[in-house]
C-alpha cells in the first residue's frame, strides 16, 4: 500500500516537471515583446529595455525556465507585471474563494448525483431512471455561462430570491455552486448507476436477496458498499476539477477566486499571474488524480492484492 | 458428405455477405434518439451552408433605431443591441459551431491516432515518451489550457482549432493504443509479421482499419465537446471575435442586456444546448452500433 502511493508519488514528479516545461515554453515564446506589448506607445526605448532586463526576460529561455522552477518549487511564482504583487500571494488570498465554491458545488453535485443515480438503477428503465437520466444529459450538455445566465435572470433579476453576483455571503454562492454542482451531479448520477446495475449482477446480492433479505437492505448494506466505491474516488479528481474549472463560473458570479485570476491576467497580458494560477490549477489535478487512485487501492482490497502480486 | 440437389435449392438464394456499414446502420437506425439527432444534424448542416438564402435579414448590418427589439413577425427573436437581427446571427453562428466541432476533432483524431498506434505498436521508449506527453496533456485543465493557447497565439477561429486539437489528441492516443496493444496479439498481425510485413504496413494497413469503428464513435462524441469548448472560450473573450456570430460570443455579448431582451443571451444558448444534444445522441447511437463495449 505504502509502496503504492510512493510509486504513484514518484510517477507525478516527471508529469509535473513537464507541465512546468511546456506551460512557460508556451507563454514564452509570444511573438513580439511582452514588455512593449504590454507598456504600449506609452514607453521609451530606454523604460522598455530597463523593465526587460529588471524582468530578466533578456536571459536565454532555459535559464529563465530554471529559475522559475526553483522559484516554483520554494512557492516562489514570480511578480504580477501589472499589480506589482507576489503571484502566491494573490492566488492564495483568492484560493479559499474557490475553495468554498467548490466544495459547495461539490456537496450540491453528491446530493443530487449519488441518490438519483441509486434510483435510476434500482428502477431501471422506469419513467424516474428516463428521467434522472435525462436531467443529467441535460446538466452536462449545458454550457455551464448559459445556464448561470438562466439562473440569474430567473432567480435574481424576476423573483428576486438571490443576488446576481458578488461574494458577501453564503447567499451569494448558492446559485454558484447549483449551476457548477448540476454539470458534476450529471456525471456522479450516471457512474453511480452503471457502477451499481453492475454490481447488482453479482452472485452475493443473489445470495442476499435469496437468504430473504429485504430489496432496501440488499441495496443499502450490500450492492452499496461495493457499488460507490469508483464513486469516491472520482469524488477526488472532481472536486480538483471544480477548483479548476470554476473559471467560468467566477466570472459571471464575480467571485474573487483563482479562475477569476487566471482570466483577469489573460485580459491584463501579465504573464506570471496566468503561468502561476493556471500551474496552480494543473497541480490541483494532478493531487487530485493521486488521492483518487490512492483512495482506490484503500478502499476496494481486490486492487491491494492485485498490487501486492504484482510487486511480488 | 455429399449435398443432394434438392437441398442446394431450399438454401435462400442470397446470403447477405457480413458487412459492417449495414450492420451499424441497422443498429443505428433502431435507436429512436439517434435518428432524432442526426435529423438535427443534418438540419443544421443545411442551415449552415445555405445561411445567408434561409436567414431573414443581414447578420452584420447595423441597425441602432430597431435595438433590442422584443420577438416580433419582423425579427422572430428580436433584435440585439445594435439593432441586427437575433435569429439571423443564431442561423450563421452554426456555420462556425459546426466548422469548431469538425475540424479540431478531425486534427486531434490525426494527432491522437498516429501517437496511439505508434505507442501501442513499437512499446517500449517511443510508448513511455509519448504515454508521458499524454499525461501532461490530459493533467492540464482544458479550458485553462486553451486560454493560454489563444493567450499566445492570439484569439482568432484558426488558433481555436489549435488550442482544441491539444487539448484533444491525448485522450484518443490513449484509447487508440489500448486498442492496439490488443490487436498486436491477434494472430493477424503475427502471421503478417511472419510474412516478413515491414512495421509501418503493419501499423497501418493493418492495425489501422480496425481502429477506424472507435475512431468514428470518439469523432462523433469529440464534435459537442469542441462546440462547448468554442463557446465557452468566445463567451470568455478569448475565442472567436465580434463582429463574427458565435453562439458563445453572442451570449457572452447579450449577457449585458439580460433585463431589457433577455432573448438576445437566452436563444443562443438553447442552439447550443440542441446542438450539443443532437451530436451526443448520434454519438451515443453510433457507439452502441459500433462497439458496444464503450458503453458506460
Amino acid at each position: 500500500m505504502l509502496m503504492f502511493a510512493i510509486r504513484r508519488i514518484l510517477v507525478s514528479i516527471p508529469v509535473l516537471i513537464g507541465i512546468t516545461a511546456i506551460l512557460f515554453v508556451m507563454l514564452n515564446v509570444i511573438p513580439g515583446d511582452p514588455v512593449a506589448l504590454l507598456m504600449k506607445e506609452h514607453a521609451s526605448p530606454e523604460v522598455i529595455a530597463r523593465v526587460t532586463a529588471q524582468m530578466h526576460l533578456d536571459d536565454p529561455l532555459w535559464t529563465r525556465y530554471f529559475r522559475f522552477l526553483s522559484g516554483a518549487l520554494q512557492g516562489d511564482l514570480g511578480t504580477s507585471i501589472k499589480l506589482n504583487r507576489s503571484v502566491t500571494d494573490l492566488i492564495l488570498k483568492a484560493f479559499p474563494n474557490t475553495l468554498y465554491l467548490a466544495a459547495c458545488a461539490a456537496v450540491v453535485s453528491w446530493v443530487i448525483g449519488i441518490p438519483a443515480g441509486i434510483l435510476s438503477a434500482v428502477r431501471r428503465d422506469s419513467f424516474a431512471d428516463r428521467f434522472f437520466m435525462g436531467f443529467s444529459l441535460l446538466g452536462v450538455s449545458m454550457p455551464i455561462f448559459w445556464s448561470a445566465l438562466l439562473m440569474q435572470y430567473v432567480f435574481a433579476l424576476k423573483l428576486k430570491l438571490l443576488p446576481v453576483s458578488g461574494f458577501y455571503g453564503f447567499e451569494y454562492v448558492i446559485m454558484p455552486a447549483i449551476v457548477l454542482g448540476w454539470s458534476s451531479a450529471g456525471v456522479i448520477a450516471r457512474l453511480t448507476r452503471s457502477s451499481l446495475l453492475e454490481v447488482m449482477r453479482h452472485d452475493y446480492i443473489r445470495t442476499a436477496r435469496a437468504k430473504g433479505l429485504r430489496e432496501v437492505r440488499v441495496i443499502s448494506r450490500h450492492a452499496l458498499k461495493n457499488a460507490l466505491i469508483p464513486v469516491v474516488t472520482i469524488m477526488a479528481i472532481q472536486i480538483a476539477s471544480l477548483l479548476s474549472g470554476a473559471v467560468i463560473t467566477e466570472a459571471i458570479f464575480g467571485i474573487p477566486g483563482v479562475g477569476r485570476i487566471s482570466i483577469n491576467a489573460i485580459q491584463a497580458r501579465d504573464m506570471p499571474l496566468l503561468q502561476g494560477s493556471v500551474l496552480f490549477a494543473t497541480v490541483l489535478v494532478i493531487l487530485g488524480n493521486l488521492v483518487a487512485d490512492i483512495l482506490y487501492s484503500i478502499l476496494d482490497p481486490r486492487i491491494r492484492s492485485q498490487m501486492r502480486k504484482g510487486a511480488q | 458428405m455429399s449435398v443432394s440437389p434438392a437441398m442446394t435449392t431450399e438454401t435462400p438464394d442470397v446470403i447477405e455477405e457480413p458487412s459492417l456499414l449495414r450492420d451499424t446502420a441497422r443498429a443505428f437506425a433502431r435507436n429512436r434518439m439517434a435518428l432524432v439527432g442526426l435529423c438535427f444534424v443534418l438540419i443544421l448542416v443545411c442551415v449552415a451552408v445555405f445561411a445567408p438564402l434561409v436567414s431573414p435579414h443581414d447578420p452584420y448590418r447595423v441597425a441602432l433605431d430597431e435595438q433590442l427589439l422584443p420577438a416580433s413577425t419582423t425579427y422572430w427573436l428580436g433584435t440585439d443591441n445594435f439593432g441586427r437581427d437575433v435569429l439571423t446571427r443564431i442561423l450563421y453562428g452554426a456555420r462556425i459551431s459546426l466548422v469548431v466541432g469538425i475540424v479540431p476533432s478531425l486534427i486531434s483524431l490525426l494527432i491522437g491516432t498516429f501517437m496511439g498506434v505508434l505507442s501501442g505498436y513499437i512499446g517500449g521508449k517511443v510508448d513511455f515518451v509519448i504515454m508521458r506527453l499524454a499525461d501532461m496533456m490530459i493533467a492540464f485543465p482544458s479550458l485553462l489550457l486553451a486560454m493560454v493557447v489563444m493567450y499566445t497565439l492570439g484569439a482568432n477561429l484558426f488558433n481555436i482549432f489549435i488550442a482544441l486539437a491539444l487539448v484533444g489528441w491525448a485522450g484518443v492516443a490513449r484509447v487508440v493504443r489500448s486498442q492496439t496493444l490488443a490487436l498486436k496479439e491477434k494472430e493477424f498481425i503475427e502471421a503478417a509479421r511472419a510474412n516478413g510485413t515491414s512495421r509501418a504496413t503493419i501499423m497501418f494497413r493493418h492495425i489501422f482499419p480496425n481502429v477506424v469503428p472507435t475512431l468514428i464513435v470518439l469523432f462523433s462524441l469529440s464534435i459537442p465537446d469542441a462546440i462547448m469548448w468554442e463557446s465557452s472560450l468566445s463567451f470568455l473573450g478569448v475565442g472567436v471575435q465580434p463582429p463574427e456570430a458565435s453562439w458563445g460570443l453572442l451570449i457572452s455579448r447579450g449577457k449585458e442586456y439580460l433585463f431589457q431582451a433577455p432573448l438576445v443571451a437566452i436563444a443562443p444558448g438553447v442552439a447550443i444546448l440542441l446542438t450539443v444534444l443532437a451530436f451526443n445522441f448520434v454519438g451515443d447511437g453510433l457507439r452502441d452500433a459500433l462497439d458496444p463495449s464503450m458503453k458506460d
